[in-house]
């Protein structure tokens, strides 16, 4: 009755989609998120020690230390990795590639070239204002710029590619402007090589230095920046079917595609500015979300989220215990993760 | 019923004419366009359905230019299949048919009843209900190309422009299709480009592209079309009578 029985590449859950599942992932997340949430106030700088854990609770600083570190930075974590994994799956679906991830538009060079132009500034500055003030405008400076910097490689990959006209345009202006913008970072480290160090750190990532503060403002981007882009995820759903299909549909799609290249910008531009380029988060979390519950954007913007939150949460826990009282940076965690899984799904011969 | 008609479209890609001064008008009914590769055909549909501008001349439907109409408003009229299944991503069958309604609903809306019955019969009448549930990736060629032809009708759409509407589908098939657009032509205006023949003979009309230039419009049963085919393909076709019908038939008595 049916033609050539050739079926795409096989899935590891293959099968018929099971809406099923879609409610089921959301479950498991929330239930990971709370036990990890549990952990990230448990460890610190003896690592997984009942007795330390104890003694923490129980002393006078527990306040301080839960209130203070280890909240902060636990929900601090998992609101990086929500913004990269809403930021990966935006990018995968608008370049219609599932290996794109929200640092491909030029967010993360021109992050990473702001935050080592104002190190060089902050170094060769610290003679004139005193070391304090220069650290501490340093460090105020570094998540300005790194946000601004994270804008503006965007707009810049905009500009080249003449607004979000053409997907592959914008993909290769992307290319562009990272190549760029990397090169005229390495530039400035040669000039000033005191800026490398900072340079190394940021690019490792971080999430040591999330506060109240940083908390606050990623969850009023993140507030802001998901319901939008689920509110449009059906363009996302529509170009599935390829560019010219979608337009025949009659949607606006230069104007959507503006408006998600901005959210992306945005989720993109506060992750990086809070906790720096944090590897494979963006492009683990949506994959995750697809290989199991397949699904329209909608559902999936909002999972890659959930899930971007538990991986980044799962990786700092890891990178505060395992090594204790050192830390790891966390961004060596997701790529060693991040690796392993691509490296897994090379193996399986499933790479649908 | 709507009509579609073409006024002296010109397009190119750089210094390749792909169309030149192209006119027909596209009535209620089922026309076929054929011709050989690289005629323009592909290009001559899109510029119908609006989704290229022309570098002179008009599409127009109904007497209004096609590029004129609001993008949605067009959706709603007009319903383009692409050539080549370009369907990526996650989405199951009927998700991929509901796609279609998105003219009438909007971006923003819910789906109505009326929009899931519009589905419904969409996908009985391309054959693929039996398997709504499953990914768009897993379905076999065919099967895909069942989904996408019944986004298609699920725009309900009066005019439906289809390139190559029976790629990747086995005679059964192709043949339910070409029924399909016979009992489409009596309501609707629908416009295929075909590759193949004994195919677009079942159409009400043929229009033959070759070279960027129309060489030939006329009825499909009219035997001056059957020689402007022949003359198209460079006798490469015959055309003869069999069981009261015209069929085409490869000719390979020529010099080799």
């Amino acid at each position: 009755m049916n033609g050539d029985r050739a079926p795409a590449a096989s899935l590891p859950f293959e099968g018929r989609t099971d809406r099923s599942r879609r409610a089921r992932l959301l479950v498991v997340l929330a239930a990971a998120a709370a036990a990890l949430t549990i952990c990230g106030l448990v460890v610190g700088s003896q690592g997984w020690s009942w007795s330390a854990w104890v003694s923490d609770l129980a002393g006078d600083q527990a306040g301080l230390i839960v209130g203070q570190i280890r909240l902060p930075r636990t929900l601090g974590a998992m609101l990086v990795g929500g913004l990269l994994g809403l930021g990966g799956a935006i990018a995968q679906g608008l370049l219609r590639n599932p290996l794109a991830d929200p640092y491909l538009l030029g967010s993360a060079a021109g992050a990473a070239l702001a935050v080592v132009v104002v190190l060089a500034a902050a170094s060769s500055g610290a003679d004139w204002v005193g070391s304090t003030t220069a650290a501490w405008l340093g460090q105020l400076g570094l998540v300005m710029a790194a946000f601004v910097g994270a804008l503006g490689g965007v707009l810049l990959t905009l500009a080249l590619a003449r607004g979000a006209q053409h997907t592959l345009r914008l993909l290769l202006a992307g290319v562009v402007v990272g190549v760029l913008m990397g090169a005229l970072g390495d530039l400035v480290t040669t000039v000033a090589p005191d800026a490398l160090r900072g340079k190394q750190a940021f690019v490792l990532g971080s999430t040591g230095f999330l506060g109240w503060g940083s908390v606050g403002l990623m969850a009023f981007g993140l507030a802001v920046a998901l319901p939008v882009a689920v509110r449009y995820a059906r363009c996302l759903d529509a170009l599935t079917l390829g560019e010219d299909s979608a337009a025949s549909l009659g949607l606006d799609l230069p104007r959507v595609r503006l408006l998600l290249v901005a959210l992306l910008a945005l989720a993109t531009g506060l992750a990086v500015s809070q906790a720096g380029l944090v590897a494979f988060v963006g492009l683990v979390a949506p994959h995750l979300v697809k290989r199991y519950a397949p699904a329209p954007h909608g559902y999936t913007l909002v999972a890659s989220a959930a899930t971007g939150a538990v991986l980044l949460l799962a990786a700092d826990v890891l990178a505060r215990g395992l090594v204790a009282p050192q830390e790891l940076p966390v961004g060596v965690l997701t790529a060693v993760l991040g690796g392993g899984y691509l490296l897994w799904l090379l193996n399986r011969r499933a790479l649908g | 019923m709507s009509t579609l008609s073409a006024h002296e479209l010109m397009f190119g890609y750089g210094p390749r004419q792909v169309l030149d001064r192209v006119s027909c008008a596209l009535d209620p009914g089922w026309t076929a366009i054929v011709g050989p590769n690289g005629a323009g055909k592909s290009t001559l549909l899109r510029l119908l359905a609006g989704l290229l501008r022309p570098q002179q001349g008009t599409a127009r439907l109904d007497g209004e230019a096609v590029l004129a109409l609001a993008a949605r408003e067009r959706a709603r009229r007009i319903a383009w299949l692409a050539q080549q299944g370009e369907a990526t991503g996650e989405l199951d069958a009927r998700e991929t048919v509901q796609l279609g309604r998105l003219a009438h609903h909007g971006l923003f809306a819910a789906p109505t009843a009326v929009d899931d019955a519009a589905v419904d019969a969409a996908m009985q009448a391309t054959e693929c209900s039996a398997w709504q549930y499953r990914r768009l990736g897993e379905l076999s060629g065919g099967e895909r190309q069942r989904v996408l032809l019944a986004r298609v009708l699920a725009t309900e759409a009066r005019v439906l422009l289809l390139d190559e509407p029976t790629t990747h589908l086995d005679p059964p098939h192709q043949v339910a299709v070409a029924r399909l657009m016979r009992r489409l032509a009596s309501t609707h205006t629908v416009v295929s480009v075909l590759h193949d023949l004994p195919l677009a003979l079942l159409a009400d009309r043929v229009l033959i592209l070759r070279d960027g230039r129309m060489c030939w419009q006329g009825r499909s049963d009219d035997p001056s079309t059957h020689a402007a085919l022949v003359d198209a393909f460079d006798g490469a076709i015959r055309i003869e009578q069999f069981g009261g019908r015209a069929q085409v038939v490869p000719d390979v008595s020529g010099p080799a």
